[in-house]
């Protein structure tokens, strides 16, 4: 439509092509216009907080006196005084949470990877009731966290909760295991409740890779009688890595700041306290928004080295120019 | 040998339906009972007892919470849409200077953790006179989903095809009008999906909750629920936790059955594609 009228007005070329870029000048005017309140919306709540949480990060500052502080350098962090080191880096409680967290996250992610490839390859398959399934698979994803963690704790209880009954029906365990609130256990709770509500998550993302490949190729690897096998580690596989790979850098972000499910699961407890469980206590619970501070900021810096290694290391590029 | 496969193939599929619904089936039966009777393992449900769910709204301000939990999630998701259609009108469409950093500036926002402005939050909020208010929360949320919001709904506008606006301004119709009358139509369903995708972000949040409000009548639901205890210190109070937790689950359950299909679309949309 736009070429017939320019083909129309063809002897007043010149004017059309004025007023072609006083439009294009227009919109880009209207563009900052368009994207200036959310930016400044950006700006106040996630900028200016994150800037700010630094800042602190190099204070003394306290909770109840948050505009009475005085700048006290990297002693949050680290300071010797008479040969002694204090700080969050000689924090044993602070590695362990650390430790926590990053155990929580290979363990989880790995297995929400390698079961949503089983439950993808399964939704993939043409069969009855494909579409029930998918929605079955979303309600663990649709249930908030703070009642997953719940319904979990209950289900884990140590005398009257399901999963021991399970357990013992079958004989896999002799007496009732304390699940939560022993240390050891109480992570792979964690990790277990995690995997159940995010597997459908790595699934759909991992399906809609699936879904996107070529059909030929597998009726050429049928014609040709390749095994089943050998086509998913040869072909599909090679094929959604690059999806793989995002699906598993944004779970794997999810995971490493877990708060709610942790906290709620293991009751605050030190012992299995993921890095923002232990930020948020230094920060809330002991009110020391220095030190708290300290943890948030090491937390945001291992994360973005993370985000940074892994797209390094996958060549993976999250955002394109618009087209 | 086929057979075999077959049969394998469902009873896989029967586990993976199992794995997903039983927790929550297991909550509901649970709510039905008290007393003594949560002393013993159950795997059917007996009879309907509604005490469970008579006692979340008598022991503590529930309907409250839930009502606290309508409004800051209503309100995040309108605030998201408006500033993110129009945002992503500009993102999608228009090539200005400076875009694809602006772009990923937002998107880092989204990875950010949230206990990373935990502190600068509070302060923020205190000093704005909000703390242990709902536009509190509301402003707190927004640094969850306006992020996505954005993203998402740039990359539905990106495929929309060119010829629509080009007539729209050849008829002289300004930036402004083009997004009210040709794109806002058009981003019907994009908007839908987003919006219900930041209303359940904003229905599920926990850490800003938790820590920006003080008193029962101004938590939302995740927190009530965390927060949740007995009439003694010695009841177990899992039969009102499960009932508070059926009650709050089911509106989400429902609308994303219902939405099924645009949530997925939605979530892969915002991870996938580019």
């Amino acid at each position: 439509m736009s070429g017939a009228v320019a083909e129309a007005s063809a002897p007043g070329q010149v004017i059309v092509k004025g007023r072609r870029s006083s439009l294009t000048r227009s919109r880009i005017r209207a563009a900052w216009l368009f994207v200036a309140p959310s930016l400044v919306v950006v700006a106040l709540i996630a900028g200016w907080p994150l800037a700010r949480t630094i800042w602190f990060s190099f204070t003394d500052a306290s909770l109840n006196s948050l505009s009475e502080y005085e700048f006290i350098g990297l002693e949050n962090y680290l300071a010797n005084y008479d040969g002694e080191w204090f700080g969050i880096l000689t924090e044993p409680d602070w590695w362990h949470s650390v430790w926590n967290t990053l155990w929580f996250t290979l363990v989880s992610v790995s297995l929400e990877t390698v079961l949503g490839m089983v439950v993808a390859l399964i939704l993939n398959a043409a069969f009855p009731g494909r579409g029930l399934m998918r929605a079955v698979i979303l309600i663990p994803w649709a249930i908030p966290t703070i009642v997953s963690a719940k319904m979990w704790n209950w289900m884990l209880h140590d005398q009257f909760g399901v999963i021991n009954d399970l357990l013992l029906r079958i004989g896999l365990i002799a007496a009732p295991v304390p699940w939560t609130a022993n240390a050891d256990t109480a992570l792979w709770a964690a990790v277990m409740v995690d995997v159940w509500k995010h597997t459908s998550f790595m699934a759909l993302l991992i399906l809609a890779a699936l879904q996107m490949l070529p059909q030929d190729i597998y009726e050429a690897a049928k014609v040709d009688g390749v095994s089943p096998i050998r086509v998913f580690f040869r072909v599909t596989l090679p094929l959604i890595k690059s999806a793989l790979l995002v699906a598993v850098i944004f779970r794997s972000l999810d995971a490493m700041r877990v708060f709610d499910l942790i906290y709620v699961l293991t009751s605050n407890a030190k012992e299995t306290a993921s890095m923002s469980v232990y930020a948020r206590q230094q920060l809330v619970d002991f009110q020391e928004v220095g030190l708290g501070s300290a943890a948030a900021t090491l937390i945001f810096l291992i994360i973005a080295l993370v985000v940074v290694i892994t797209l390094a290391a996958g060549r993976v590029r999250l955002g394109e120019d618009p087209r | 040998m086929k057979l075999l496969a077959r049969a394998g193939f469902w009873l896989l599929v029967i586990v993976i339906a199992l794995f997903a619904l039983f927790p929550f089936y297991y909550a509901i039966i649970s709510s039905f009972r008290s007393g003594s009777q949560l002393f013993s393992v159950a795997y059917w449900p007996e009879r309907l007892d509604l005490t469970n769910y008579a006692a979340v709204f008598e022991r503590q301000p529930f309907g409250r919470n839930i009502l606290n939990s309508v409004i800051v999630s209503g309100a995040v998701v309108a605030l998201s849409l408006g500033l993110g259609i129009t945002a992503a009108y500009a993102f999608g469409r228009i090539a200005f200077r400076g875009r694809s950093l602006l772009l990923m500036t937002i998107l880092a926002v989204s990875m950010f953790p949230q206990v990373a402005v935990l502190a600068g939050m509070f302060e923020l909020i205190r000093a704005f006179g909000l703390y242990n208010t709902l536009p509190g929360l509301i402003l707190a949320n927004l640094m969850l989903t306006l992020p996505f919001t954005i993203w998402v709904l740039t990359t539905f506008m990106r495929d929309l095809p060119k010829e629509i606006e080009e007539a729209a301004f050849v008829d002289g119709a300004t930036p402004w009008i083009v997004v009210r009358r040709v794109f806002l139509p058009l981003m019907a369903p994009a908007a839908v999906t987003t919006g219900l995708l930041a209303f359940i972000v904003s229905w599920n949040e926990f850490l800003f909750a938790l820590t920006f409000t003080l008193t029962n009548e101004r938590r939302t639901v995740p927190p009530a629920i965390a927060l949740m205890s007995g009439s003694t210190a010695y009841e177990l109070p899992w039969g009102t936790i499960m009932a508070g937790s059926v009650i709050v689950t089911i509106p989400i359950i429902a609308l994303v059955l219902v939405f099924q299909r645009k949530i997925v679309a939605g979530l892969t949309a915002g991870a996938v594609k580019g």
